[in-house]
């Protein structure tokens, strides 16, 4: 099969690349940019015009809800809102029912996953067993079944002494060690950024020491045992400032940040507003400001959509009681690139937060037009606006803090390895 | 960048009263009209039949998730005295422990004609929760959620000040204990902010006092007998027991000794100072028996005044479906 897309905006963030021209693909991969290789006949072209033509998303973090959550959403749904999305690469974590603490849990998925071919899933595996926190899980088994790495997901980190020993070991093997930077002792019970919000509307609170003091500990023990980590979810100025400062050390430490929390802070919660429970918490508006401009200076590695489909049961609760996430694969694109126009930055750089960023951090060859790379790529119009609305959105999550609003950027077609995934 | 915006969900867009969830974000004129309407009930509880027929034919629910049998009689009095049907119900123990939600229970009761939910309940924002979601008509008075909002207790003690002091515009006020847990606290200050008081302090320890909370518009004070100083008005908050056996405290009697109403600390307040309480009082842990049962302590009529004030509430809330 051979595709020829056609005058596109063809953004290629890992090249810099902003400019109109068209991509070729045979056999799966980007055959070559702009000229058509000697002999290449299209079997489809696809016309292009007005609309941008960049790398399929790769997103760091995606909730799938199988094994364990099919109530809330499954895998044939939410694959479907990552190829509708423009993500045609994405990593899910691990903190499923049962945990993905065993090759054959993960063996499984991938082959639900493949059988279903619709975007790559690379499965991050437990750190621990049952996601404990207490014994290390079989890291070379799960890496040999498809695992990318090991993440204790949004429950409480181990112990120092436990995370000590994660830490060797993975560096043993060169495993890179997840973490999503949150002290659960400070944090317990706490559902809200300790601040005037909280104090207004007296929600416990999760103060930014509980972020802090944990980033301090996984950079301690990162350089102690030469372990590569990365920082999941990084929701703080301050939380930011210690990651700038380890990597400033020459440490190996990446990180990224959900696209929520480029967007939101605390005041958002508003009357309670349960869609602004997230985990972590949304922070102060000076929080975001860092966090906005960590994500442009590349202190931060990624942003990822963190989505986690929740039924509306879940949410409609008191705020304190409601389940954390969003919904989210469907509106990375449109709210990466409202931080970037809001940013100045070029469209280029913008991507580069979706894209070979986070396949960097991931250590997948994806995120990238460059000759020869799989033809994963995202369609879109840079100027189509969309209203959040549940029945716009192919995830069975209908919960985002976002819903109602007016968004632009409207994915039109995805292509993963060449073959279409998602039409609009 | 949310379309969500505070304060939409209690004051209808004609400014009148649909839901009490918190004493933020209400008009001084709303206040005000509460507190006036509260003056002419006041005078019923001293009738011999003290009863009127505002609410006659109204169903009001008092619906308490987290037990209360102080604040759920002094509704049930206010309801009745009104000529309303009252069926309480203490749900803590019923409902949720089968596994029902917030809001099924909530649509049971609807369906069996409520005019009036008053809802206490452990989280925070719950009473708001609820409001979003029952029929048009249907009032809701929250009666306490989480550490957020005491209204009427909020209004109550406004209420008492205004009977004491007549006006707002020169006091000082101060709000002594755990501020950190307290519903009352926030519904106090948010109520005494929107009436002028220029001076509002809250004193405590700062394990009591939560984050930022001078952005409320108060004044800290770690220090009670800086902080007492001048007051017209001295509010002691419940120490409730649970706090001593975690870190916030070392315990009761040091409490006792740093925020402790004594009678030498009340003599640093201006010497026509009112003392006040929402009950039910710890003596010994924040407040002296000597001044709880003294000449300058108002707590008795708080409670006498909050009848008439939930009067109020509930007889605008009940005239208007």
């Amino acid at each position: 099969m051979r595709i020829e897309i056609r005058e596109a905006r063809v953004v290629d963030p890992a090249a810099n690349r902003d400019k109109p021209g068209s991509i070729f693909i045979a056999d799966g991969r980007i055959a070559a940019l702009d000229r058509a290789p000697e002999g290449f006949r299209a079997d489809e072209t696809i016309d292009a015009k007005g609309l941008v033509a960049c790398p399929g998303l790769v997103d760091l973090s995606a909730r799938l809800r199988e094994p364990g959550f099919e109530y809330k959403a499954t895998l044939e749904s939410e694959l479907g809102a990552a190829a509708a999305g423009g993500v045609t690469t994405l990593a899910c974590p691990p903190d499923t029912d049962p945990p993905l603490d065993e090759p054959g849990l993960v063996e499984m998925l991938k082959r639900r996953a493949s059988s279903l071919d619709l975007v790559r899933v690379y499965p991050l595996g437990a750190l621990t067993v049952g996601l404990k926190g207490e014994r290390l899980a079989e890291m070379a088994e799960l890496t040999d079944a498809g695992c990318v790495g090991f993440f204790q997901g949004n429950t409480p980190l181990p112990d120092a002494s436990t995370l000590l020993q994660a830490m060797r070991y993975a560096a043993t093997f060169g495993y890179t060690v997840w973490l999503r930077p949150q002290d659960g002792a400070l944090a317990r019970g706490g559902v809200a950024h300790e601040g005037e919000v909280a104090t207004r509307l007296g929600l416990p609170p999760v103060p930014v020491v509980a972020e802090t003091i944990a980033v301090r500990t996984i950079v301690e023990l990162a350089e102690a045992t030469g372990a590569r980590v990365h920082l999941a979810r990084l929701s703080s100025a301050a939380g930011v400032a210690l990651a700038a400062e380890a990597k400033a050390r020459g440490l190996p430490v990446t990180c990224d940040v959900a696209v929520h929390h480029l967007h939101l802070c605390d005041r958002d919660i508003g009357d309670f507003d349960a869609q602004c429970n997230l985990a972590p918490p949304l922070r102060d508006p000076s929080d975001r400001a860092r966090l906005r401009a960590a994500l442009a200076d590349g202190t931060l590695d990624a942003a990822c959509s963190d989505h986690t489909p929740v039924d509306d049961d879940a949410k409609q609760v008191p705020f304190g009681e409601a389940e954390p996430g969003a919904t989210a694969l469907e509106l990375l694109l449109p709210l990466v690139l409202q931080w970037g126009r809001e940013s100045k930055l070029p469209m280029a750089q913008a991507l580069g937060a979706v894209t070979h960023r986070p396949a960097r951090v991931l250590g997948v060859a994806a995120g990238t037009l460059t000759v020869g790379a799989g033809a994963d790529v995202c369609l879109f119009d840079p100027d189509g606006s969309w209203i959040v609305r549940p029945e716009a959105l192919a995830s069975q999550g209908k919960n985002t803090p976002f819903m109602g609003l007016e968004l632009t950027g409207r994915v039109v077609r995805t292509l993963v390895g060449g073959r279409t995934v998602h039409r609009a | 960048m949310s379309p969500m915006s505070r304060h939409d969900v209690q004051v209808g867009p004609d400014g009148r009263l649909r839901h009490l969830l918190t004493t933020e974000g209400l008009a001084p004129e709303l206040v005000r009209h509460i507190l006036d309407t509260a003056d002419q009930f006041v005078s019923v509880g001293e009738r011999d039949v003290k009863k009127v027929p505002l609410l006659r034919g109204k169903t009001i629910f008092n619906v308490f998730f987290e037990s209360s049998t102080r604040t759920r009689t002094t509704f049930e009095i206010a309801a009745k005295r009104l000529s309303a049907d009252v069926i309480n119900l203490n749900v803590g123990v019923s409902s949720t422990s089968k596994g029902e939600t917030l809001l099924d229970t909530v649509y049971n009761l609807q369906a069996m004609d409520a005019d009036m939910f008053v809802v206490r309940h452990s989280q925070s924002g719950a009473a708001h929760l609820i409001a979003r979601h029952v029929r048009p008509g249907v009032a809701v008075i929250n009666a306490g959620d989480g550490r957020h909002a005491h209204p009427t207790q909020g209004l109550l003690d406004v209420y008492t000040i205004r009977h004491y002091k007549k006006d707002f515009s020169g006091l000082t006020v101060a709000i002594v204990g755990d501020v950190l847990h307290s519903r009352v606290a926030r519904s106090q200050i948010h109520a005494l902010k929107t009436l002028g008081v220029p001076d509002l302090r809250v004193i405590g320890p700062k394990t009591l006092l939560p984050a930022q909370v001078e952005r409320l518009g108060v004044r800290v004070f770690n220090d009670m007998a800086e902080g007492i100083r001048g007051c017209d008005v001295v509010i002691m908050l419940r120490l409730q027991n649970e706090r001593m056996n975690g870190a916030l405290l070392p315990s009761a009697g040091e409490f006792f000794r740093c925020y402790g109403l004594t009678a030498e600390k009340l003599a640093l307040a201006r010497p026509d100072a009112i003392v006040m309480h929402p009950g039910p009082m710890n003596r010994g842990v924040e407040i002296d028996s000597p001044v709880a049962d003294g000449r300058q302590s108002v707590i008795l009529p708080q409670v006498t005044f909050g009848i008439a004030v939930r009067m109020a509430v509930m007889s605008m809330l009940g005239s208007q479906a």
